[in-house]
């Protein structure tokens, strides 16, 4: 089924349950990311995009990979947007196109590391699975 | 019989254009009692009001419904309107079919059906109204301020400059407020005490005026005109009558260790202290918890060295009980705590501050003598940043939901500041939006940045972390879409204000409605602004919503001259929707008694003429005086013999039943 | 057989509002264009604690489905303790309206003060939709007061 880049747009607001009229463009998720240098796309335009529909270049951006999930922009955010939900809402969008689990569960205790932070196997398990 | 007459209100296209306004008409003539009924397009026009007046003369009514607006907007008009065509004020009835009715639905359909009952309602209650008389109540010629902020300062002035008693009652140990701890004021810059201290000392000086300093407004009965008030003079320690001001003893108090509240615990003070140089009145205080001989009772040092022996560690904390016919609040505001915000280290460095520690830090008579200095290790920054809307719109818990109104101005006010000063410092601004609605304001705005510098960044600031002995601010730049990471050596927060914690206490005290954010609640946004929903109790300065200086000082005057209004009445009209009790029916109970918050209901012996039995009976008797007509008695009553005129038990069945119809 | 015409459910609410705060809350709703169902009808009265339950009781044999008290939150009764007066009557009336067999969901009682609009207009339309999810009130209704 093909969708419409604002039929997509209005997706995205559903599964991520983010209100992005609320965001008032402070720029405080940018601010706060961690891997903002990382990304071509930033979180507060990841608000303002898909509040314009412009989903396309979301879903091609390396940014929903570069996310580190670490919600510090949810957090943070003074207008409560949760700018992360939607990364993750896009994110999901693509790995539900493609069909695939990148990472089940039972790969996981081989993966465990205790020299890695217990969040980064939790987001990747949010990351690369459906 | 009831001669009822409707008249319906289009209200211009506000009613009409939801309301099929003729149906409305049509409707309500058919109902019994109702001998006449038309619409018109603004019904409180003078040509409107000329109709109904009209009507009453000339078909004889003897009780009218107006379908128009709120009864709060325009009861009062048409109640005048009927008067004047003599028919008693209160055979009138409004149904509010604008505010309940056209601005809420958008169909036509569904509006028209539910204009026509509450129509009905209005008429069935204006069937059984009955004439009723208002009575007077007296006026006492002198108002109360409560806070001696420039607010209550200026309120009290111009309240008394007319000619009427005044008294400032203040928490802290002298008038003056947050104004008196700025350095200079915006857009103009001049400095805040050149032009605070003249109006304090007139003040202190007028005949008129009465300040209670240290004191605090403990308990308030009565109701407008005449509010009886308990004021707490707390211990002061120090005898006002015989104290010099000579302030030998704060410079030998051996205590000094108490943190300064006028420099927000920039630096410290001592335990006898007065807190500003300029205080009015200029009499120390002694702070009970940090001095030595009220805590081990080993020093008195002061008392030694007073000429004057003004000094009495005996003192107790005094109640003054006095009558005012008015009571202005100016209660102010303070800064949020930060707590909730840890992502800017502000517990954490002491570098790092909000925009009224630096006021002190620059002003010369703050803890670093006006250089601007770092409070850590008093070195002059090179670097500075400022973060705008700290706390203020913020939808989360954090902070408040608000535009705090006044950062903007004064960030640019202290960036403009800094770089005319010390032109060597790099000042930055981490911004939202630039919000300067004002006379001169924007100018003043683009001055710091054309003029002096001052470099804006359209973003936030994410965190600010301590590196070595300077500050770490991760930041982004919207409009270049940059991650900025710079080192400065300050970091200044435009923390939000919120209203003065204590409000809430007074604002009970006094039953004036107060919002969710604390700020009191105004009688209406725009055309009552200073006045509170209960009558006598009016609004100066930020207790009512952010505002600068200017605006505080219009409001101020405007309040003042609400009180003024209020206090020239020779007397008030009162309420006369008050309880009434049917000493037939009336079976001594006390009930009434007890529930009653005004104590206006007493109990008498009386004889009673029951069907033609004589006999003496206990029976309730409402003092309409003190009464204000809530009705909590009237369901308290077991035999149904209270009821409140203007609102009967049988008046509001009658709505009950023509609602359920 | 007569095959009874379904008709849509529009129920009947009453609405007590004290003049103080809730009844200035609903202007303030108005005012904002703050949209609630017109099944709602508003009596003005000084103070809930000028509600007798008999108001409540009539509305309910008269037909109503539903009654909403409004009053100024706790503490900020215009008449300092009204309210407070109030939520103990209500507590009880509606307690027995249970046992009557008169659901709880068919009253209710909530704080509205002049400044929240919002919250007025959003507790109409979530006890309308209560109202709505009960369906008609058969309970207390006296059928001489029927008209059709």
């Amino acid at each position: 089924m093909h969708r419409t880049e604002q039929e997509q747009a209005v997706l995205i607001r559903e599964i991520s349950g983010v209100d992005t009229k609320k965001c008032m463009k402070c720029g405080k998720c940018s601010a706060s990311c961690p891997a903002y240098e990382e990304m071509d796309i930033r979180p507060h335009q990841f608000v303002s995009y898909v509040q314009n529909g412009n989903v396309q270049a979301l879903l091609e951006s390396a940014s929903i990979w570069k996310c580190l999930s670490c919600f510090a922009c949810v957090e943070r955010c003074p207008r409560d947007v949760k700018p992360a939900r939607l990364i993750e809402a896009v994110r999901l969008m693509v790995i539900r196109q493609r069909g695939e689990n990148a990472l089940t569960a039972n790969e996981i205790p081989e993966l465990l590391n205790e020299e890695l932070p217990q969040q980064l196997l939790a987001s990747a398990f949010r990351k690369y699975s459906k | 019989m009831q001669r009822i007459g409707v008249f319906v209100c289009h209200c211009g296209s506000n009613i009409a254009a939801t309301v099929d306004v003729v149906r409305v008409v049509e409707a309500v003539a058919k109902e019994p009692g109702v001998v006449h009924a038309e619409d018109y397009q603004y019904m409180c026009s003078e040509a409107g009001q000329l109709k109904i007046r009209q009507a009453i003369e000339e078909k004889n009514l003897t009780g009218i419904v107006v379908c128009s607006c709120s009864p709060r907007m325009h009861e009062n008009t048409f109640r005048q309107a009927a008067q004047r065509a003599g028919l008693n004020p209160y055979m009138v009835e409004i149904a509010n079919i604008r505010e309940h009715c056209s601005w809420i639905h958008k169909d036509m359909e569904e509006g028209t059906e539910k204009a026509v009952i509450l129509a009905r309602a209005a008429i069935a209650k204006v069937m059984l109204n009955a004439p009723l008389q208002a009575g007077t109540s007296r006026v006492v010629k002198r108002a109360l301020v409560i806070g001696g902020g420039i607010a209550g300062i200026q309120t009290a002035l111009d309240i008394a400059d007319a000619g009427y008693e005044v008294d400032i009652v203040e928490k802290t140990p002298s008038i003056g407020g947050r104004m008196s701890q700025l350095d200079k004021t915006f857009p103009t810059l001049d400095c805040s005490a050149c032009i605070l201290t003249p109006k304090m000392v007139e003040a202190a000086a007028h005949e008129k005026i009465t300040i209670y300093t240290y004191s605090e407004v403990e308990k308030v009965s009565g109701f407008v005109g005449d509010f009886t008030v308990d004021i707490r003079k707390k211990a002061r320690s120090v005898d006002m009558s015989k104290c010099t001001g000579c302030g030998v003893c704060q410079e030998k108090c051996p205590s000094k260790k108490a943190p300064s509240e006028f420099n927000r615990g920039l630096n410290t003070r001592s335990a006898i202290y007065t807190p500003f140089a300029q205080a009015i009145p200029n009499v120390p205080v002694i702070d009970r918890e940090h001095c030595t001989k009220f805590k081990t009772g080993k020093c008195g040092v002061c008392s030694k060295v007073c000429q004057a022996g003004a000094i009495d560690y005996e003192q107790k904390d005094e109640i003054v009980t006095q009558n005012y016919g008015a009571i202005v609040v100016a209660t102010g505001f303070d800064t949020i705590k930060l707590d909730k915000f840890e992502e800017y280290s502000y517990a954490s460095s002491p570098d790092v501050i909000t925009s009224l520690e630096l006021e002190r830090i620059m002003n010369a008579a703050g803890p670093t003598k006006g250089h601007l200095e770092r409070m850590s290790d008093h070195r002059a920054p090179k670097s500075m940043v400022f973060i705008q809307c700290v706390g203020s719109r913020c939808a989360d818990k954090r902070g408040k939901s608000y535009c705090s109104k006044i950062c903007c101005m004064y960030t640019a006010k202290h960036a403009m500041l800094i770089r005319d000063k010390y032109p060597d410092v790099e000042v930055t601004v981490f911004y939202i939006d630039v919000r300067t609605p004002g006379k001169n304001f924007d100018e003043f705005y683009r001055r710091a940045v054309e003029e002096y510098g001052v470099n804006y960044i359209k973003g936030q600031v994410g965190k600010v972390v301590e590196k070595g002995d300077k500050l770490l601010v991760q930041g982004v730049d919207l409009i270049d879409n940059r991650r900025i990471l710079m080192e400065t050596d300050m970091v200044v927060l435009a923390t939000a204000i919120e209203p003065n914690p204590d409000v809430r206490k007074i604002a009970t005290m006094l039953t004036a409605s107060i919002d969710t954010n604390n700020f009191l609640t105004e009688s209406h946004a725009k055309l009552r602004p200073v006045e509170s929903p209960t009558a006598g109790i009016f609004l100066s300065g930020v207790c009512q919503g952010p505002k600068d200086i200017p605006e505080t000082v219009a409001q101020a005057g405007a309040a003042a001259v609400k009180v003024v209004g209020l206090l020239a009445k020779d007397h008030l009209v009162t309420n006369p929707c008050v309880a009434k009790s049917d000493e037939l029916l009336c079976n001594g109970c006390s009930s009434c008694e007890k529930v009653c918050p005004y104590g206006a209901i007493s109990y008498i012996e009386k004889e009673v003429n029951d069907h033609g039995i004589r006999e003496n009976r206990r029976v309730a008797l409402v003092n309409s005086a003190l009464c204000q007509g809530c009705g909590a008695c009237t369901v308290a009553c077991p035999s149904g013999a209270m009821d409140l005129q203007g609102f009967s038990n049988r008046q509001i069945l009658a709505e009950v039943d023509a609602i359920c119809r | 057989m007569q095959v009874e015409e379904k008709k849509e459910f529009r129920p009947k609410i009453v609405a007590f509002c004290c003049n103080w705060c809730s009844y200035a809350g609903a202007d303030l709703a108005g005012s904002s264009r703050l949209s609630y169902p017109a099944d709602v009808k508003i009596i003005r009265v000084p103070c809930s604690c000028r509600v007798n339950p008999m108001f409540i009781l009539r509305a309910f044999q008269r037909g109503a489905d539903g009654v909403i008290l409004c009053g100024c939150h706790p503490g900020d009764c215009h008449y300092t303790t009204g309210n407070y007066y109030a939520r103990r009557r209500m507590t009880l009336l509606f307690s027995m309206l249970d046992y009557l067999g008169v659901e709880n969901g068919r009253t209710r009682v909530e704080w509205v003060s002049a400044a929240e609009g919002v919250k007025f207009s959003t507790t109409m339309n979530e006890f309308v939709a209560k109202i709505h999810s009960l369906g008609e009130n058969v309970r207390l209704e006296d059928l001489r007061c029927k008209r059709d």
